[in-house]
């Protein structure tokens, strides 16, 4: 078992707007991309976020070797229980899940 | 034919690489295009209708813009003026302008479009069934609407347009689309409508689409299939990696972005390296819509708000930092209710334990041992009066409050006197939808001034 964080080159999340977060997983290679595609179910993504898969949108963009997932924002920015404006932290979670090496 | 746009930089006040700006007016660009903001820094920007860049930057950059394009004979454009776009930012750029043209002797006829809307105006859109909300969007009704401290519909294309037809050299616009300021000669030109549209996107963060993203300056070539991306700093290429991946930046899809009149889809859209710094695009697709619709941007009054930072560093408050933490708030609480009479409801405390997990709250799995811990405390109010109450009611037991009563009274760190920090009026997004309009111009106000 190995954090995501530490197979892929980077994973980033930003706001989309003020209501949605999308988080881009850059693969780096063709062979980590398919580890990622077949390893990262959405369902588990979205679980980070308290949030619904029925929501959450996947692609996967081979000629990027990019996963990307795109969620409404767990909290409008900018809204009081907002705690971070740009969205930027919340790859923390992501690139720390754990799968399988 | 061919029209070329020159990109500066991301945005107006971030500042762009000289001697690549001195290269693209060599390369005879037909517009000089640059955004001026966007929501990303939050909802305080559109609600008070203010920059977030300081005056003396954005003064120092716009003057620098209106000399290169009158060197080269260009109209200059920039959306979104004063991050937010609302009438109150255009103003204050319409202003900078004549301060600049006044102080360099020059003259120009300017353009401004005005994207503001009033309440009313957009309760009668909800009322006739002109509003329609996107996904997810929160409910509004007169009392939401009356309650923003701005609203702003964003301008496509075809409201720029209009501004450079009045054959303005500088068009100074309120709130538009990104892509917009970027799309619309080439679009008015009859460039491939995919093409400029995808161009517009690439090139609305100036280099972010490159390498040596900071470097600012690209220059983007439309043509009757599509588009070519130079960026014109020293050490920054694109390669179609770069550029393609672009489309994924603060994107919820990465192939289809949605505009005034229409969408772009770059599902089958070609990356092709011209050599070893420069790209070309083609096979992007424009796919109009029936209806023409512009979306809403509002943020809405809920109050004001104080913060507080205090620091325990004492082990055992560290260790027990969520009992300090409910004995603060329940104690405050109940005083704040008796002295100030408020009801519950009217006021809200949050503590943020910084060290834990202020970041991501509830969502937070990682646990450690720290040194010491912030407790960030907001404090939230109908009035700034009552704020000012609630945060001096709170600030002892933010400093003293104990975890036992037979305990000494513990002193805890407070960085700064006063404690209270005083955030002003607050606001927040309310409007994630679309309004249909019969005419692109009539939600928008377009207005020509001689200037200098």
């Amino acid at each position: 078992m190995v954090e995501l964080g530490r197979i892929v080159e980077k994973v980033r999340s930003k706001n989309a707007g003020p209501f949605w977060l999308t988080i881009d997983i850059f693969c780096g290679t063709a062979e980590t991309f398919e580890r990622v595609c077949h390893g990262v179910p959405t369902e588990r993504v979205a679980k980070l976020f308290d949030s619904d898969p029925g929501e959450t949108k996947r692609f996967e963009i081979a000629s990027l070797n990019v996963v990307k997932f795109s969620l409404p924002r767990p909290v409008v920015q900018g809204r009081r229980a907002d705690r971070d404006m740009h969205g930027a932290s919340y790859a923390a979670l992501v690139a720390e899940m754990v799968v399988d090496r | 034919m061919t029209v070329r746009v020159l990109v500066p930089s991301g945005a107006l006040g971030l500042g762009y690489d000289a001697a690549a700006m001195r290269r693209g007016i060599a390369a005879e660009p037909d517009i000089i295009a640059i955004d001026g903001g966007s929501t990303d820094s939050g909802p305080s920007y559109l609600g008070r209708g203010v920059s977030k860049y300081s005056r003396a930057s954005t003064k120092a950059e716009w003057s620098g813009l209106i000399e290169a394009a009158a060197a080269a004979g260009v109209p200059l454009v920039i959306g979104t003026a004063g991050t937010c776009g609302a009438d109150g930012a255009v103003d204050w750029l319409v202003g900078i302008t004549e301060e600049i043209l006044a102080e360099t002797g020059g003259s120009a006829r300017v353009a401004v479009l005005k994207s503001g809307q009033s309440a009313a105006d957009v309760g009668r859109a909800l009322a006739s069934g002109r509003i329609t909300p996107l996904h997810p969007a929160p409910d509004i009704d007169g009392e939401v609407l009356g309650g923003c401290g701005n609203i702003v519909a964003l301008a496509g294309a075809e409201q720029v347009n209009a501004a450079l037809d009045t054959g303005a050299d500088i068009v100074i616009a309120g709130r538009t689309t990104d892509t917009a300021i970027i799309a619309a000669l080439p679009l008015a030109r009859g460039c491939h409508p995919g093409g400029a549209w995808h161009g517009a996107k690439i090139g609305e963060c100036g280099a972010l689409c490159a390498t040596n993203p900071q470097s600012g300056v690209i220059m983007l070539e439309f043509d009757g299939e599509g588009f070519n991306v130079s960026p014109l700093a020293d050490g920054a290429r694109a390669t179609p990696h770069t550029v393609s991946a672009h489309m994924l930046y603060e994107n919820a899809d990465p192939f289809i972005l949605h505009e005034p009149g229409g969408h772009l889809d770059v599902t089958d859209a070609r990356y092709r390296a011209l050599d070893a710094t420069r790209v070309r695009v083609t096979g992007s697709r424009w796919v109009p819509s029936e209806r023409y619709t512009v979306k809403l941007e509002g943020a809405r009054r809920v109050g004001y708000q104080c913060v507080m930072l205090a620091l325990l560093r004492d082990r055992r408050y560290v260790r027990n930092v969520d009992d300090w933490c409910s004995g603060v708030l329940s104690g405050c609480r109940a005083k704040v209710s008796a002295r100030l009479g408020l009801e519950p409801e009217g006021f809200d405390i949050e503590l943020r334990v910084i060290g834990r997990n202020a970041t991501l709250g509830s969502l937070e799995n990682r646990v450690n041992d720290a040194v010491e811990l912030g407790v960030l405390a907001i404090v939230t109010a109908g009035s700034r009066d009552a704020v000012d109450e609630i945060g001096k009611t709170l600030n002892p037991y933010l400093l003293h409050h104990p975890l036992t009563l037979d305990e000494e009274q513990p002193t805890f760190a407070f960085p700064f006197s006063p404690a209270e920090l005083e955030r002003g009026e607050v606001f927040e997004f309310c409007l994630n939808h679309v309004m249909e309009l019969r005419d692109p111009m009539e939600a928008f106000v377009l207005e020509v001034r001689e200037i200098g």
